[in-house]
């Protein structure tokens, strides 16, 4: 039986795509196959892994469980969006790569998407506040102790790179240590 | 498979009438669950994402009507003195990516036993908006839950919000699982006490066919509680009350734990859930009766 297909347009990481699928296509899929957009990694299909988090209007997301089709007029960034376009790496990014946050990196797409959302409202976590944020992402490879730690390293490069910028000590503000 | 996406709760009740085998999918962190693993081939959605409102709180009454499609994100944010039960809930759902998706709409769609917002509405007796073409309909939640997946809501009906009414004293939530953020519920259970009607509401999930409540313990800990000062109750009130929740309780042996364990779990979260709602009750009665 042929599928009716559907003429979609997404806004992923500030750039308009289209693509033809069926209303089936998960967003996972549509990413990965349609948009060519691999970074974004799928590992169970059922909500339980993270690998494929992406950000749906800024809010961490399961795109293995959002269909291609609603995910037309959000704004959606994924893993490849994570970094400036000149490529310096996210402070998410650059901490994970200093506290070896990762080793066979397939669960590395949903962790860095999902930390990079969480400092933005959570700018100094606690250890366990840290441990906490990326509770709904497996690891296979690293007995997530790097993980914690990269997620801290990674607040405190936003927090100095914050007091650097220009007009910094009071972005900083939010970083000062408990 | 069928995609429909409808623009206005109008036209999303139009659907639902007019293919009342169509499956409203909101969060899908259930129906997409069902999907991928092939356990489920509907043969039309309907996309309720794009419907305005569906997303929204607000004031009603004394209490606040809760959008059927308000992520437990929101809830969390807003709501932990409004609905401090159902709240201290949808912090135990999941993980963040889940809660910034799954609504209690949702979860009353699915209805599973083990459904993280069912306790906390029994025990504050909240109410299901359901509406039709035909019409709107007020169904408290402690008539809701029939069977075994099975409710009180029509094939051709859809969940507008739940009506969640003041907390007139302290509610609790507490629940027992295996790995924070991934697993759902061992047991569950919330406990709200209602200073104004003298009355304690109950609601245990995961132990049974349905979400229920423990209405022997509910008029007991009613009678035995001083709600002139909220003195602490004895020891054997309390575990008297544990008891009786637990016999309300009809498990089953499963991979998620045995039948006896759950009963024992959910008397220990009984006995904790009184004895701590006791004490919120003397430090903050005075203001919340
Ligand atoms: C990894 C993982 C962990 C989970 N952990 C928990 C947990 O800890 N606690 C918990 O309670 N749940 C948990 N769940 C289950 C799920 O997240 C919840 O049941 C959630 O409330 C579902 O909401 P939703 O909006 O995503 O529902 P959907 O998947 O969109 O829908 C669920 C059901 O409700 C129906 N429905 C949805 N909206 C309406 C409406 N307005 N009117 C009529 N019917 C409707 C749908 O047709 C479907 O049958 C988990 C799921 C996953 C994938
Ligand atoms: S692939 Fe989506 S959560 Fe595992
Ligand atoms: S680095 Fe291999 S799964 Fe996490």
């Amino acid at each position: 039986m042929s599928e009716e297909l559907h003429e979609i347009r997404l806004r992923v990481n500030g750039a308009e795509h289209t693509a033809t699928v069926p209303a089936r296509r998960l967003l996972s899929d549509c990413l990965r196959q349609d948009l060519g957009l691999t970074g974004t990694h799928v590992g169970c299909e059922h909500g339980v892994c993270g690998a494929c988090t992406v950000r749906v209007d800024g809010r961490p997301t399961r795109s293995c469980l959002m269909f291609a089709v609603s995910a037309q007029g959000h704004e959606i960034t994924t893993v490849e969006g994570l970094a400036e376009p000149d490529g310096t790496l996210h402070p998410v990014q650059r901490a994970f790569r200093e506290c070896h946050g990762l080793q066979c990196g397939f669960c590395t797409p949903g962790f860095l998407t999902v930390v990079s959302a969480y400092l933005e409202d959570n700018p100094d976590p606690t250890e366990e506040e840290a441990r906490e944020a990326v509770g709904g992402n497996l690891c296979r490879c690293t007995g997530y102790q790097n993980i914690v730690k990269a997620v801290l390293r990674a607040a405190e490069i936003r927090r100095e790179e914050a007091a650097a910028a220009p007009g910094g000590e009071r972005a900083a503000g939010a970083g000062e240590r408990r | 498979m069928e995609f429909l996406s409808p623009a206005t709760w109008e036209e999303a009740l139009a659907a639902k009438s007019e293919r009342p085998d169509a499956v409203p999918i909101m969060g899908g962190t259930d129906v997409m669950v069902e999907i991928n693993f092939d356990r489920r081939r509907p043969p039309a959605l309907i996309d309720l994402t794009r419907v305005p409102g569906l997303r929204e709180w607000r004031a009603d009454g004394d209490g606040v009507r809760l959008g059927a499609g308000v992520p437990y994100t929101g809830i969390v944010d807003a709501l932990g003195g409004a609905a401090p039960a159902l709240a201290a809930a949808a912090r135990s759902v999941a993980s963040p990516q889940i809660r910034n998706r799954g609504s209690v709409g949702g979860n009353l769609g699915g209805a599973s036993p083990a459904g993280d917002a069912h306790p906390p509405l029994l025990a504050t007796d909240a109410v299901v908006e359901l509406a039709s073409v035909g019409g709107v309909r007020r169904v408290p939640a402690r008539e809701f839950y029939l069977g075994p997946r099975r409710t009180a809501r029509r094939d051709d009906e859809l969940i507008a919000a739940v009506l969640l009414p003041a907390p007139a004293g302290p509610q609790r939530f507490a629940k027992v699982g295996t790995r924070n953020a991934m697993v759902i519920a061992v047991v569950s259970f919330a406990l709200a006490l209602d200073a104004r009607s003298r009355t304690v509401g109950t609601g245990i999930g995961s132990a049974g066919p349905t979400p229920l409540r423990a209405p022997g313990a509910e008029e007991f800990a009613a009678a035995e509680f001083d709600w002139e000062g909220g003195a602490p109750l004895p020891e054997s009130a309390v575990h008297r009350f544990g008891e009786l929740v637990a016999a309300a309780a009809r498990p089953i042996d499963d991979v998620r734990g045995s039948a006896g364990y759950r009963r024992h779990a959910l008397a220990v979260l009984a006995r904790r859930a009184l004895a701590r709602a006791a004490a919120d009750y003397r430090e903050g009665g005075a203001r919340c009766a």
